[in-house]
């Protein structure tokens, strides 16, 4: 690697330095004496995260031409930072709960110092920093560290969310089976480095297409093998089966804010990540990685909403509607880009309904998070349908907050999840996979009746007695505004297609030339 | 740019939303009421005023049009227009608002402004389902419908309205999900053709006319998935009865006069014009469900006990008319003019029905008809109120109902042998026996025969039964006034349907003479080009396009 070449990449990478002083200046400043620098730590992490996305816009022409996939990195650092915002106000707070939340006997020892606020932010500005390098990557090696740095701050927010014992099972679970997708994907990544000698995409990309052709067009089995186990483990980070298992118990332990940010933050990385190594081998997929995520995508909704039906507990039915959504994600990652189509609106093109997808779903889940976080029973955090039930009557602010982010999710229009299956459906049927849309548009009736509960629980049910508002401005706001967002993108939608359209574009142009439908994403040589 | 139909769909939603914010004034229920009659007698102005800038002369072309950007990369948008039967519908619904509005002053007693704003709420949905022109906009309207009526039934229902409200929805969303894929897929034909996403329901036919009679099978199903169960057609008709019964006046008003159509409207706007071969395939299999949906519903109605649920089933059997009359197909569109018109009239009649019956249920707060009788003798106005939308329910020559089951009927008659036939229309014709049956016996037990009164619960607390007071009659009058207007000069109307229904029958039509000039085939019979008089289908076959880029 040339000299220049390094410094072009750091060049590139502003957003993420900014992000990485934030989350040290949050460190140190969450370790001081006083009580009020420590106070300033939330605002500190908003800071950064404005100023990552000010960041990300001044830079987005120019600088970031050394790395691959720009569009693509630049969307989602942009997404990332923006759902960051809102993210941060719902998990604001969380640190200073804790003590609230144990007995009378302990809470006579409480300790205002021992309140932890410092960490809680630097970790939730490291794992944002790592999805933004995960988009930014151009290397196996830079792709491996990029999805640990997403995930290994939030093991620690998860075990420190809630002072319960349950947290701490989850961040055990979580960790446990993280570090095992982990060393699979290493694995895949390292039989890819293997068959093809290199570590770089670009590099990988050429040889790969090589050696399929070298191969009657078939992918020779090392590099197969490598795509396939990358492939499952990646799986992981977007809670897809069959690596599901951790999704409900982890979901369920963590408090209900860190969740919202699991069930966000991951699954983008996991997603570009996705994006990343599928655009190894190109679009149309070889016919086995093709079958290999059609099975995953269909498993992966078709187990989420059947499990999510017979949930109990509303964050384990949120939970395994996340999963359903990873599978509706997958189904744009099988259609990809719409090479073989004339540029005729945004429709087609699979990698960017994902991209669509992913902030779609992301407003949906963030706010319905954020109203169950908004609500505590007695002294736990509000998690049943029992407890949700009827908040109508003392809530109906919270009520009619979460019925908007669940019609969205079982994408009702106008409501941007809607939006996200139009382009998602149209970019199956663009590539053919007409089988997938009817298993996709069955599953979404599937949905339907576990939303439905959320919404019927809400609005039709009595109220429990112990249930009352947690009275968090923050968590409120960020709900709020997601819902909001919800609404308005759906009906005002121009923005976001076009930056996730033009996302793809560079893809595309690199595509469109070449005679055989392979798309290539860098633009480096 | 015409901007009055957007205004008409636009405004309910847009007054409804002070109800929801933190005014004073809204806590008392008068107030409220007359704030909701106040805003669906503006929206009934503004359809007026559509109505008289409506040229009758050219009804069949889209008038008023406009459109309102939404996702330009995907050729969304928020297009309307209006040709003359949407135009019907369009007035259908916003004169019934007010009615409804009217009627409802004493039936709701708690969150009187919930109430109110998702009755309002539901006419904006209820209006752009009918005025957009763009296939998305249509399904956005018509999937939004789902939501203030499932809060309606849920909230304001009587006892088992939680189920009632979850099984209306999960049914008809599950079967509209798949209309989705159906319309995804005419859009991704339409794209494979010209290069082009676009979602205008104009552009669309153009396309599905180059499918071939397998996928415009498979499309007609998706179709089908969604508007049978929302008509409802036969097998998949059980949601209706439930959510009938346990919806709160209002909303049954609503749901059979407005929300039922919704699913005959899109047969006929979409189902009829897109898959023309395969409806003029499979119309034997929808005239036979038809017909059993006239005939069982009918037997059933004979044996219920409550009177709506009668009436609810009712509805059903009376809208297997008009499905049959939809995919009649004569040459002279007597059935499909006929069904619209069946529409209008259902919505007027079944509605008047059903708010007969709710003022009887605020009354006893029963609606068993063991527990009344001889209801004539005590209160007569609401008796002769009663039977008069009974008759005209039944189809009595002078009334509605009569001119557009009689059509239907014909329209069955005459339609080509390979289409539908005479059979489906004697078997039918059975049909208006039995309604004739089953509604006269719930007259004779309810209205005639000795006085029985159940108790009397008034909202005072007294027990005395009063005769309608003069809101009541108010609420009623108009109802019965268009149900003679429509059945003494029925002309004006149907001559009005003609050219917009023959614009949608037309490839129908086509495809069941199966002419010579009309319709082009291969050797294998399969047809490659359908020439429609003013517009030349261009492209052809895709599935040969779509082999070629193989």
């Amino acid at each position: 690697m040339h000299k220049t070449e390094i410094i072009e990449k750091v060049a590139g990478l502003w957003p993420e330095i900014v992000m990485l002083i934030g989350a040290t200046a949050c460190l140190f400043i969450g370790l001081s004496k006083g009580k009020g620098p420590r106070r300033s730590t939330p605002w500190i992490a908003a800071l950064t995260l404005a100023l990552a996305a000010l960041v990300v816009c001044k830079r987005g022409d120019a600088g970031e031409q050394a790395l691959a996939l720009t569009g693509i990195a630049h969307y989602i650092k942009l997404a990332v930072a923006g759902v960051g915002l809102i993210l941060l106000m719902v998990a604001a707070g969380v640190p200073n709960r804790l003590r609230q939340t144990l007995d009378a006997e302990a809470a006579r020892e409480f300790e205002p110092g021992d309140v932890m606020t410092g960490e809680f932010y630097a970790f939730f500005l490291l794992s944002l920093t790592g999805v933004m390098l995960t988009a930014g990557a151009g290397d196996l090696v830079w792709l491996f560290l990029a999805l640990e740095l997403t995930s290994l701050p939030t093991y620690v927010m998860v075990a420190t969310s809630r002072d319960r014992i349950e947290a701490q099972e989850s961040a055990i679970k979580y960790f446990f089976l993280g570090a095992l997708s982990a060393a699979i994907f290493l694995y895949g990544f390292a039989l890819i480095y293997g068959a093809t000698g290199s570590t770089e995409f670009a590099e990988i990309t050429r040889i790969a297409q090589e050696q399929i052709a070298a191969n009657n067009n078939n992918v020779p089995g090392l590099l197969l093998m490598g795509i396939v186990l990358s492939v499952v483990g990646v799986c992981f980070k977007i809670a897809a089966v069959p690596m599901h298992f951790y999704a409900a118990d982890v979901y369920e332990g963590a408090a209900t804010p860190v969740t919202a940010f699991l069930a966000f933050v991951p699954k983008t990385a996991g997603a570009v990540a996705l994006i990343l190594l599928l655009s190894l081998v190109g679009w149309p997929l070889p016919a086995p990685i093709a079958s290999l995520i059609w099975l995953i995508a269909v498993l992966t909704m078709t187990v989420g909403n059947v499990l999510g039906l017979l949930q109990n507990n509303v964050k384990r039915v949120l939970a395994y509607s996340s999963v359903a959504h990873s599978g509706y994600i997958l189904v744009g990652l099988l259609a990809g880009p719409a090479v073989n189509q004339a540029a005729g609106g945004a429709l087609g093109d699979g990698i960017a309904a994902v991209l669509f997808y992913l902030v779609a779903y992301g407003l949906g889940t963030i706010a319905s998070f954020a109203v169950l976080g908004c609500l505590r029973a007695g002294d736990r955090e509000a998690q049943t349908y029992q407890h949700i039930s009827g908040i109508h009557k003392k809530h109906p602010f919270l009520a009619a907050l979460m019925l908007i982010s669940v019609l969205s999710l079982v994408g009702l229009p106008p409501l941007v999840g809607f939006l996200g299956k139009v382009y998602l459906i149209g970019s199956a049927y663009g590539a053919g996979f007409i089988g997938l849309v009817i298993i996709l548009v069955l599953n979404s009736a599937i949905s339907a009746a576990y939303y439905l509960r959320i919404a019927s629980a809400c609005y039709f049910g009595e109220p429990d007695e112990t249930v009352h508002s947690a009275g968090m401005f923050g968590r409120t706001a960020g709900a709020l505004i997601a819902a909001t967002l919800a609404i308005v993108l759906g009906v005002m939608g121009n923005g976001l297609v076009n930056a996730s359209r033009n996302a793809t574009a560079p893809a595309m142009q690199a595509a469109a030339p070449a005679p055989a439908p392979q798309v290539q994403f860098s633009t480096a040589k | 740019m015409d901007y009055l139909l957007l205004l008409i769909t636009v405004f309910p939603i847009v007054s409804a939303l002070p109800l929801m914010l933190p005014i004073k004034a809204f806590d008392c229920r008068k107030t409220v009421w007359s704030y909701a009659l106040l805003s669906t007698l503006v929206t009934f102005l503004f359809s007026l005023i559509a109505v008289f800038n409506f040229d009758f002369a050219h009804a069949g072309a889209m008038q008023l049009t406009g459109s309102v950007r939404w996702v330009d990369a995907f050729g969304l948008s928020f297009g309307y227009g209006i040709d003359s039967i949407s135009l019907w519908l369009m007035l259908l619904t916003t004169f019934l608002m007010p009615i409804i509005v009217l009627g409802s002053l004493t039936a709701v007693n708690t969150r009187i402004r919930e109430f109110y704003f998702w009755l309002i709420a539901l006419e904006t949905f209820m209006l752009g389902t009918f005025v957009a022109t763009d296939i998305i906009f249509f399904y956005l309207c018509f999937e939004f419908t789902l939501v203030p009526l499932y809060i309606l039934i849920g909230v304001f229902g009587s006892s088992d309205r939680l189920r009632a409200a979850k099984v209306f929805f999960l049914y008809t969303f599950t079967g509209s999900m798949l209309t989705f894929a159906g319309v995804m897929y005419v859009v991704y034909i339409n794209h494979l053709t010209t290069r082009e996403w676009s979602f205008n329901i104009q552009e669309l036919y153009t396309a599905a006319a180059g499918m071939s009679v397998t996928e415009q099978a498979w499309v007609l199903g998706a179709l089908m998935a969604g508007f049978a169960v929302k008509v409802p057609i036969f097998p998949v008709h059980t949601w209706l009865p439930l959510a009938h019964t346990e919806a709160p006046t209002a909303g049954s008003v609503i749901l059979a006069g407005v929300l039922l159509k919704l699913g005959t409207y899109g047969l006929l706007r979409f189902a009829l014009p897109m898959c023309p071969e395969a409806v003029v395939e499979y119309a034997w299999l929808i005239g036979i469900f038809a017909v059993l949906g006239v005939l069982v519903t009918a037997l059933i109605c004979w044996v219920q006990t409550d009177v709506k649920k009668l009436i609810a089933y009712s509805s059903v059997s009376h809208l297997g008319f008009c499905v049959l009359g939809l995919f009649a197909l004569d040459a002279d569109n007597t059935g499909a003019v006929g069904s619209v018109m069946y529409m209008i009239n259902h919505g007027l009649s079944t509605g008047a029905l059903f708010l007969c019956i709710g003022m009887i249920y605020e009354r006893f707060h029963t609606r068993e008809m063991a527990k009344m009788s001889g209801l004539g003798r005590v209160i007569p106005v609401w008796a002769s109120f009663t039977v008069f939308f009974v008759l005209a329910s039944v189809g009595l020559p002078g009334l509605n109902g009569f001119v557009s089951e009689f059509l239907t009927l014909i329209g069955a008659f005459l339609s080509p042998s390979n289409v539908l036939g005479f059979e489906y229309a004697a078997f039918a014709g059975m049909g208006m026996i039995f309604a004739a049956i089953y509604l006269l016996y719930m007259v004779g037990k309810v209205i005639f025969g000795p006085v029985k009164v159940p108790d009397v619960h008034n909202e005072d607390g007294s027990h005395d039964l009063k005769d309608l007071n003069g809101r009541e009659i108010l609420t009623l009058l108009p109802l019965a006034a268009g149900c003679l207007i429509l059945g003494l000069f029925p002309y004006n109307m149907l001559s009005s349907l003609e050219a917009p229904v023959g614009k949608l029958t037309q490839a129908g039509k086509a495809a069941a003479l199966q002419e010579p000039g009309l319709v082009q085939t291969d050797a294998n019979g399969t047809p490659l080009r359908l020439v429609l008089d003013d517009q030349a289908v261009t492209n052809v076959n895709p599935t040969a396009d779509r082999a070629a880029e193989r």
